[in-house]
Order: structure tokens, then C-alpha cells, then sequence
């Protein structure tokens, strides 16, 4: 890959209960590395970090927004959302916890595996949240 | 196992990708669970489910996964079968219930993916 001279930076917002719309953020994230010429396992890891971090806003949010930025290094994903916050983050981040709703269960998710996922794929992961507030998401990618 | 010989097994009715049918896949999964294939498919995978909503394709996406199998004589709607032609996919419907049909093709010789720490 040749090396990118300025950090790249893409920003997308997601919708409350928008699940029609869900990934087609983490398709263009997907799309631009791709295109940048990123390594397709890095690539792969990223987007399934990133679609479950859409996926989240759009079951568990009131909207957010996710942010990718791609320097010569790092990719980092962020996904910063507006609340309602998550009471208990350990309980949270427990493979097959899940508050779910019925819909988003209908549409093959609320499996409790999304945070899970998330920290799996990626190289560094941190969240801060707590009950009524933002929660923020930050995953580091190293290229 | 190649595809074409998946949709031969399976009986299966082509819903999309008909120029695709000579790939080949390595192994099945058989899942309603988006989140557990986001966590345990890789590529060459086939995946065979009973959702047919667009999040199927866009899971499918972005695991670089594109070939999928719809159980239970489910349909998905023509917004999915064209994000899915979109993304060079292959969509294949079959009317077995999901284990008759994955135990048709595990009897057939195409094994189970490995999952980690399982």
C-alpha cells in the first residue's frame, strides 16, 4: 500500500431504528479501505467492527455517529451515540447478554455478541458509557 | 463443494448470481443469527438461514461471505435479491427446513466451519 500522506477522515451518522438503512455506513467504510488498498483481513475486521457498532446505534440509541479515521499506521472507528447509556458495561461486554428488542431479534441480532465482536476484532477497544448518558466506542486497527 | 453442485443436492430454486454458480465453498454454516455469523464465518462459507432480510446481505457484506441459502421456502423481497446482485451474490432457495437441508449437504461431503475456543 502506498503510504497515506494525511490522516483520512469519514464521518457518518446513524439513525434511531433506521434498519433499513443499517450498514450502509460500514459499506462505505468497507468500500474507501478497499479502495485505498488496505489488506483484505484488515478490511474485513474493521467492517464487522464498524457494522456492529451501526448496528448498536440504530437497536440501543437515540442516533449517533460513526467516525473512521485512516492514517499511515492505524484506522481508528469510533462510534459516538447520544444516549440512553448502558447501566452495567460488564454485563454488556458478556458474550449472550443482551437488552434487545423484539425487532431487532426479528432482523438476526440481540444475540449479545455485538460488543463481544467488536473487541474481538479489533487491536485496542475501549467504552465509556454509563446509565442516561453518551456511550463512545473507540477501535484501533493497526495496518 | 461447487455451488452448482449445492443447488443439485438442494434442489434449489436460483434466486440470484445464476453466472456465479461455479464457485466453490469450503463449508456451511447454518444460522438465524446474524451476530454469531459476524463472529464465526470467514469467506468460501455458504451460509444457510431462514432471515431474508436485507441485514442478511449486508452481514454477508461486510464478512466478504456471497453465497447464501434460503430455507423453508422463504423468499427474500426484490430491495434484497438486487443489494445482493449488487455484490456479485449468490442467492439460493430451497423449500427443506434448515437442518434437513444442512444435513443434506453435510451427507453429501461439505463439512462444518471450525470455530475457536469452542
Amino acid at each position: 500500500m502506498a503510504e497515506l500522506e494525511k490522516t483520512i477522515k469519514l464521518e457518518y451518522e446513524v439513525g434511531k431504528e433506521e434498519f433499513s438503512k443499517a450498514g450502509l455506513a460500514s459499506s462505505n467504510i468497507k468500500k474507501v479501505l478497499n479502495q485505498i488498498g488496505i489488506d483484505a483481513k484488515v478490511v474485513r475486521r474493521v467492517a464487522i467492527a464498524a457494522y456492529e457498532s451501526e448496528i448498536n446505534i440504530v437497536i440501543h440509541s437515540e442516533g449517533g455517529k460513526i467516525t473512521t479515521e485512516i492514517s499511515h499506521d492505524k484506522i481508528t472507528v469510533t462510534a459516538h451515540d447520544k444516549g440512553n447509556g448502558i447501566e452495567n458495561i460488564e454485563k454488556a461486554m458478556t458474550k449472550g447478554f443482551s437488552t434487545a428488542s423484539n425487532e431487532a431479534r426479528e432482523m438476526g441480532f440481540g444475540a449479545g455478541m455485538g460488543l463481544p465482536n467488536m473487541k474481538r476484532t479489533s487491536d485496542q477497544f475501549s467504552i465509556e458509557s454509563s446509565k442516561g448518558a453518551e456511550t463512545k466506542v473507540e477501535m484501533i486497527f493497526n495496518i | 463443494m461447487l455451488l452448482r453442485e449445492a443447488k443439485e443436492i438442494l434442489d434449489a430454486e436460483i434466486l440470484a448470481g445464476e453466472e456465479y454458480m461455479d464457485r466453490e465453498v469450503e463449508a456451511a454454516f447454518s444460522c438465524d443469527l446474524m451476530s454469531d455469523v459476524l463472529a464465526f464465518v470467514d469467506d468460501k462459507v455458504l451460509l444457510l438461514t431462514g432471515l431474508t432480510n436485507l441485514q442478511v446481505i449486508r452481514t454477508a457484506e461486510m464478512l466478504d461471505l456471497s453465497n447464501i441459502v434460503f430455507v423453508r421456502g422463504k423468499k427474500p423481497n426484490e430491495e434484497v435479491c438486487r443489494l445482493a446482485r449488487e455484490k456479485k451474490m449468490v442467492l439460493m432457495g430451497v423449500k427443506h427446513t434448515l437442518f434437513e437441508a444442512s444435513g443434506m449437504l453435510y451427507k453429501s461431503g461439505l463439512g462444518a466451519i471450525k470455530i475457536e475456543g469452542a
